[in-house]
């Protein structure tokens, strides 16, 4: 009975003290992030650290509210990730099922071109690819960074996907073949529900990629008929007065859309769907 | 080469031989026009630049100089200094942003209340603009009112304040470790993934065979996570190599080149001293040593026959 209990007490010790530690290290920047948000300017440069404001104040939000084009900022944001999202990932799927299982000549040499593009530094690309968006006439519209982010989002997606295509027995499509199916419904059927995990995981790659994405989106956007999120909190650091008010409290809010996308799209991560899919 | 018999087994459904590249074409095609329409003309102008001594403001002085910028590339001292610091920038972080994810993915991949939340919020890293990293981070390495130094003082470990990110030895790891705080949570996740995908068949098989924990996760977890775990360290490398945002924002590559990596030198030859010549020989020379490192991991893959079958 008690060494029952023990070893219930042992195990629950082994989840919840590395979740905590792991947990701490993770969320205390982001926990002293909105601490300072929520600090009236005063308490700012105290002395000593001060680890609660005597007086808390949600001021910072208010004035990001009322007095800054935040929600025009988030609005850009969530239209271009959003996009970029349904792209990219339509692209990367079509691109990782052929290079999963269609053989043809220049696989490794076209897979190798898809990382050559990431070799590249951002800011060696941008500008030549300012004068293209100028010369198609999209430049300080969201589908100028669209179009960019959904460009550099797809190797990555397709190295990931291709991977969670490679690691499904192809005697399931066989089998799927067998029973009448065509390569389309194979995919849909068979492939996409067994790599739901690498999907999500694309997904979210691609969704934190282009919603925090800097360097494109300062030079493709000029004003508030484009300009995201990362590129707004930008112009509230001055050159001698950083706007902490302003930075920490849309900081905090800037992370909660991210949250609550992983929240819905984290139950894809279900283990066991390939349970007992192949047997003997 | 190929045997006989793979190849008829692979071309099951694939519609006769005639037409045969007329699928991977259509299929491919959509990523290969992104891909050449809008990286392609970068790409080759950066590689025009490095041959060219461009003046911004005078375009008809600009002239072709062929390889002079690769020769005062071997002359310069800083990019000796810059290649150093990279390597360790690279090393360092990716180390231990894979160790802390695949610690995390291990923890979030078990049962316990209020588990999708908890998934939610461990992005937040990840999902915080590196502005805004950056800044909370020079906030909390800060030598005054500091909240790492108050804490280190507190207990006991320090005796005064430290100005972090001014200091010579410091300031490289003092930026490294606010960039493995921002990427643990992309291991996380892309490892999370993987372990999820991997059949509980396997875990249940080992556990019946008598398998200790330890057993089972360097016998049959950690075998199954390789495709995953290359894919994403390459291409963490590839990028933590070109991330400059956040030494850009925290030293700015000093005090003096202390934390001077080689995208930043060529961002600095390019943009303040306006040599983009320069500045893109820099960036190129980088890109053919990522591309080398990239090759020699491919072999590994290959030799696996994890991605490319």
């Amino acid at each position: 009975m008690t060494r029952r209990r023990l070893r219930r007490a042992w195990s629950a010790v082994k989840l919840w003290v590395p979740l905590a530690g792991w947990l701490t290290f993770v969320l205390a920047p982001y926990a002293w992030m909105f601490i300072t948000s929520i600090k009236p300017p005063a308490e700012l440069y105290t002395k000593t650290v001060r680890y609660w404001p005597s007086q808390p104040t949600l001021e910072g939000y208010r004035l990001l509210m009322e007095t800054t084009p935040f929600l025009g900022y988030m609005r850009n944001s969530a239209i271009v990730a959003v996009s970029t999202c349904v792209i990219a990932l339509l692209v990367a799927m079509a691109a990782a099922y052929c290079f999963s299982r269609i053989p043809f000549k220049g696989k490794a040499v076209i897979l190798f071109g898809f990382l050559v593009t990431q070799l590249f530094p951002s800011v060696l690309l941008v500008l030549p690819l300012f004068l293209i968006m100028r010369s198609l006439g999209i430049l300080n519209t969201p589908p100028a960074l669209i179009l960019a982010h959904s460009t550099f989002a797809v190797p990555f997606s397709t190295w990931m996907l291709t991977g969670f295509f490679n690691a499904i027995p192809r005697d399931l499509d066989e089998a799927a073949t067998i029973d009448g199916c065509n390569r389309f419904q194979t995919f849909r059927y068979v492939l996409l529900p067994l790599s739901a995990p690498g999907v999500a995981a694309a997904l979210t790659y691609i969704f934190i990629y282009s919603w925090n994405e800097f360097i494109y989106a300062l030079t493709f956007t000029a004003d508030l008929r484009a300009r995201t999120l990362p590129v707004g909190l930008q112009t509230f650091m001055g050159e001698y007065i950083i706007r902490w008010d302003l930075l920490t409290a849309g900081g905090v809010i800037t992370a909660l859309p991210i949250v609550f996308f992983f929240m819905l799209v984290q139950r894809q991560l279900i283990a066991g769907l390939t349970t007992g899919a192949v047997k003997g | 080469m190929r045997s006989p018999r793979r190849s008829s087994a692979r071309a099951v459904g694939t519609g006769g031989r005639g037409r045969t590249w007329l699928l991977p074409l259509f299929l491919l095609s959509p990523a290969l026009i992104l891909l050449l329409g809008i990286v392609a003309y970068p790409i080759g102008r950066a590689i025009w630049l490095s041959f060219h001594r461009l003046e911004i403001l005078q375009p008809d002085l600009t002239q072709n100089v062929g390889f002079d910028h690769y020769r005062s590339l071997l002359a310069d001292p800083v990019i000796r200094i810059a290649l150093g610091n990279s390597a360790v920038w690279v090393v360092g972080v990716v180390i231990f942003q894979f160790l802390g994810g695949l610690v995390g993915a291990l923890i979030l991949n078990r049962e316990f209340p209020g588990r999708a939340a908890v998934r939610g919020v461990a992005l937040i890293p990840w999902a915080t603009p590196s502005v805004l990293v950056a800044l909370m981070w020079t906030w909390m390495l800060d030598g005054n009112y500091g909240l790492v130094n108050d804490l280190l003082v507190k207990a006991g470990i320090l005796s005064r304040f430290q100005p972090w990110l001014a200091q010579p030895w410091s300031a490289l790891p003092a930026v490294m470790l606010a960039d493995v705080w921002q990427g643990i949570p992309f291991f996380a996740v892309m490892l999370l993934a993987a372990l999820q995908a991997i059949p509980e068949d396997l875990f249940e098989a080992a556990r019946i065979d008598g398998a200790s924990t330890q057993r089972v996760f360097f016998h049959v977890t950690l075998p199954l996570l390789v495709p995953t775990i290359l894919i994403t360290t390459m291409l963490r490398m590839i990028w933590t190599a070109n991330y400059m945002d956040l030494i850009m924002i925290m030293t700015g590559g000093g005090p003096g080149y202390s934390s001077l990596t080689v995208p930043l030198h060529a961002y600095y030859m390019a943009y303040k001293r306006l040599d983009f010549g320069y500045g893109a020989t820099i960036a190129i020379v980088q890109v053919v040593a990522l591309a080398a490192a990239i090759v020699v991991y491919l072999r590994q893959l290959r030799r696996n026959e994890v991605m490319i079958q």
